[in-house]
């Protein structure tokens, strides 16, 4: 594998090699001086079509504490609004001797497209693709359960999930069932009937439309995802009455809390929409890894960007098997 | 590939058995002690994968000699993947684990601790790593074996066996750690795998 488009891309001894990477890149950062030279001379491309502040920020530390150096671009203020298309884009950055593309566009396969079409002829990272992945968010939620929950080692067996709130628009949501079962978890997926998608019977997974009895069959985490209201047309969309009813009915309040067995982490990708998917008092409170996630995002992305960059690049694709991660 | 694998057209030549290793263990230990007068201030690093029990068995004959030391205190390990000058030649490399004791090494004097010393690259990105972790007052060098062709002025303070070999032969360290039994050996040119 040479580029990270999918969490269904990676395979199990795959997502294990990167956060057992990631663990060892999590370490470095504890220390003073948490710069890397490993990729010293690489020019890292972040190309976000979509606004982001953590993803971007993200990516571009983990680039620079390994040394490499990074090119920030986002569609506004860039030629893309005077009609610039991806393809031309994709040819002025591989002109300027992009050694990775890490891209987030509003469309569901751009970054399938842009690594697969030509255009360019190095690594492409999926930073989210409209509603269909996000990978290195789903290897950093994994990589958060692990360190909790499983002991910082090995896979998540017998682990269960529930990931709560608008599947529909989340590709969180899509990574993580993907990245979780392959990894050996159980995931359960709760929201309303309007926002899981047509077809979610077929994926690995379990779903519920209440969030009360999915608190009590007692899971080992947590997941809230945004209500992505920028996703729904008019106020709502119509996918839901109102505000306060989705908070009753799927919000994380202090109630369902103080329900979940004491072992139980709370996550959230964030941007958390206080006061409706999740309450100040569950997102603040102690079991909350919010705040750890962002962290464990740095290393992840790391451990990422080492393992498709460092290693010699496949011009010579005849010994890939050879290759850890590439 | 097995350790006593001879493939056809080379062979594999045991130069120190599992005695002679032991034996250059105890002696390195004592050469340590002796050129620093004691174990004040001393951090033992093995570098991953065979350097690190070399550094565990160099630690516990430390301690078997030097009145208050305690190996655990002293030992640690030090990767040097992220630090390595070759990563683009070869493929993507699983990185290590690096874990320095609980008083860190500054002002400590440092034996790094490998298998074998070859070119002197994996010793120059060990320097570097050094660097990032904080300021040894000095570092030295202890190797099982030197194999001499070196790429860098860099030369071992402790050495269990100096092997003169061709560049194009291969040694191998195995040890009861990692590999079920302790043997240096040198494989021909043809026959040695690859």
């Amino acid at each position: 594998m040479r580029h990270l488009l999918s969490a269904k891309d990676l395979s199990h001894d795959e997502a294990v090699l990167v956060l057992d990477t990631a663990a060892q890149m999590a370490a470095t950062q504890a220390r003073e001086i948490k710069k890397l030279p490993t990729l010293r001379g690489r020019t890292v491309v972040n190309l976000f079509f979509e606004d982001s502040t953590r993803t971007r920020i993200s990516f571009e530390t983990a680039a620079k504490r390994l040394s490499a150096d990074v090119l920030n671009f986002s569609a506004k203020g860039s030629s893309v609004s005077k009609g610039e298309s991806l393809k031309d884009t994709a040819q002025t950055l591989q002109a300027m001797g992009a050694d990775a593309v890490v891209v987030r566009h509003q469309s569901s396969g751009a970054p399938h497209r842009l690594a697969h079409a030509g255009w360019i002829d190095c690594p492409v990272i999926n930073a989210g693709d409209g509603t269909h992945q996000h990978p290195t968010q789903s290897l950093l939620d994994a990589f958060t359960i692990r360190r909790h929950l499983a002991g910082g080692a090995g896979d998540l067996a017998g682990l269960h999930v529930t990931i709560v709130g608008d599947v529909l628009h989340s590709r969180v949501a899509r990574s993580n069932v993907e990245l979780l079962t392959t990894l050996g978890a159980r995931v359960t997926l709760v929201a309303p009937p309007t926002l899981l998608p047509v077809g979610v019977e077929s994926w690995p997974a379990t779903t519920s439309y209440h969030l009360d009895d999915a608190v009590a069959d007692r899971p080992d985490a947590v997941m809230m995802l945004r209500v992505q209201r920028e996703r729904m047309s008019s106020a709502g969309g119509g996918f839901f009455p109102s505000g306060l009813e989705y908070s009753r009915l799927y919000g994380l309040d202090q109630r369902r809390l103080d329900a979940l067995p004491d072992h139980t982490i709370v996550m959230h990708p964030g941007p958390m929409n206080r006061g409706l998917e999740i309450s100040a008092a569950a997102a603040d409170s102690p079991r909350s890894v919010v705040v750890e996630q962002v962290a464990n995002g740095v290393a992840v992305r790391m451990a990422v960007l080492y393992l498709l960059l460092a290693g010699a690049q496949a011009t010579a694709p005849a010994d890939d098997e050879t290759r850890v991660l590439a | 590939m097995g350790p006593d694998m001879r493939a056809p057209g080379g062979e594999a030549a045991e130069v120190l058995g599992p005695a002679d290793i032991g034996r250059a263990l105890v002696r390195i230990a004592h050469e340590i002690l002796e050129r620093n007068r004691g174990a004040d201030g001393l951090v033992v690093l093995g570098i991953p994968t065979r350097g690190l029990p070399l550094a565990n068995r160099l630690a516990a004959n430390l301690a078997a000699v030097e009145p208050g030391v305690e190996a655990e205190q002293i030992t640690g390990s030090l990767d040097v993947t992220m630090y390595r000058d070759d990563l683009a030649h070869h493929p993507t490399r699983t990185i290590g684990a690096t874990h320095v004791p609980p008083d860190g090494i500054d002002g400590k004097v440092v034996v790094l601790v490998d298998d074998v010393l070859y070119s002197g690259r994996t010793i120059r990105a060990a320097l570097d790593a050094l660097n990032d972790l904080g300021r040894p007052r000095a570092v030295q060098l202890a190797v099982l074996v030197d194999r001499g062709h070196r790429e860098l002025p860099i030369r071992a303070d402790f050495v269990g066996k100096n092997l003169p070999t061709a560049s194009t032969e291969r040694v191998r360290v195995l040890l009861a750690e990692t590999d079920g039994r302790d043997g240096v050996l040198i494989e021909g040119p043809t026959g040695a795998g690859r």
